[in-house]
């Protein structure tokens, strides 16, 4: 099979030069494609690797994936950082360049909204967790012999464990239901403060590295001029919110923002 | 003023990563679940149109 065409990003125009140096996810050069008043931003890749049924294949390796995710990411990032683009999502594969430029005929009008939606902006992405260290702790009923029922005898120290356990249980939920209402309500300050937002889900325990749950899973797109303010606007919600753990990183390209309909949560 | 860290996109772990790059997308024929240390990331649909001569095919992954 021959050269397929790998997907980075998408311009609306760009300088004489600026994919020069980048390199795709196999290593070949970053060229361009344009039609219509717009500039797609590609790399060759082998079909053997990379057509329908390889590409399902080599999804399930994760260090092929991790290889694969970094290389597109790189040359997003590196075009994001003096360009307006509209990032591809992994692995967008067109068998020629008539494909790519059928693409960009196609969605012109779809991606002129996105291109002026990410115009001059950057993505923020906030995660935040439940902090069970800082958490006030509510009040544990008092346990004692004396409380046990009248005659229940041997019975006590059962029913004592299990009334111990129920208002654990009650205290755990109420921790957790505090904390997620206040990542709701950081959110909505957060994204009071971008021009748009969006969530992910949140990330599994065993893969965001942290014991405690995910509460917001957040991104934030943000004019660039504003990025400080941004940055300390996390870093005051952070502050008044002794119940949650958060995390700031970015800037991104306009990852989460780049679909044609999207729509704030 | 209280400041906080920021990780850098360059330095971002792979989840963080593939929460951008998995994103949106068309729905699909063909199904990949992708596990990271045996847990179940993301549910990946593919889709390839097969082209006849001069037809373009897109191949595009998509997160549910």
């Amino acid at each position: 099979m021959g050269d397929g065409v790998w997907l980075h990003a998408i311009a609306r125009d760009l300088e004489p030069g600026a994919v020069e140096g980048l390199t795709g996810v196999t290593g070949a050069p970053v060229r361009t494609v344009a039609t219509a008043g717009l500039v797609a931003v590609a790399s060759p890749v082998d079909l053997d690797q990379f057509g329908a049924e390889p590409l399902r294949r080599n999804l399930e390796d994760l260090a092929w994936l991790e290889r694969v995710a970094r290389a597109h990411h790189a040359v997003v990032a590196e075009l994001a950082r003096t360009h307006t683009v509209v990032p591809a999502p992994l692995a967008t594969v067109y068998r020629d360049d008539a494909g790519v430029r059928e693409m960009l005929t196609q969605r012109r009008g779809d991606l002129d909204a996105v291109l002026e939606r990410v115009d001059g902006r950057a993505e923020w992405g906030v995660k935040m967790y439940a902090e069970p260290a800082a958490a006030p702790q509510p009040q544990q009923p008092a346990q004692s012999s004396q409380d046990a029922p009248a005659g229940s005898g041997a019975a006590s120290p059962g029913l004592a464990y299990l009334k111990r356990r129920r208002a654990q249980l009650s205290a755990d939920e109420e921790q957790w239901r505090h904390a997620a209402d206040g990542a709701e309500a950081a959110h909505a300050t957060l994204a009071a403060c971008a021009a748009a937002a969006r969530r992910h889900p949140p990330q599994d325990r065993r893969l965001s590295g942290r014991p405690e749950p995910m509460l917001l899973n957040g991104a934030y797109l943000v004019d660039r001029r504003s990025a400080d303010q941004f940055a300390d606007l996390v870093a005051s919600q952070a502050a008044s919110h002794a119940e949650l753990r958060v995390e700031l990183t970015g800037p991104w390209p306009p990852y989460s923002f780049a679909a044609a309909d999207e729509a704030s949560p | 003023m209280t400041s906080i860290a920021v990780r850098p996109a360059e330095r971002a772990s792979l989840v963080d990563l593939l929460d951008r790059l998995l994103a949106t997308g068309v729905v699909i024929t063909g199904e990949v679940t992708l596990s990271i240390a045996g847990v179940d990331l993301v549910y990946v649909s593919l889709r390839a149109l097969l082209s006849s001569a001069g037809t373009p095919g897109i191949i595009e992954t998509a997160r549910r």
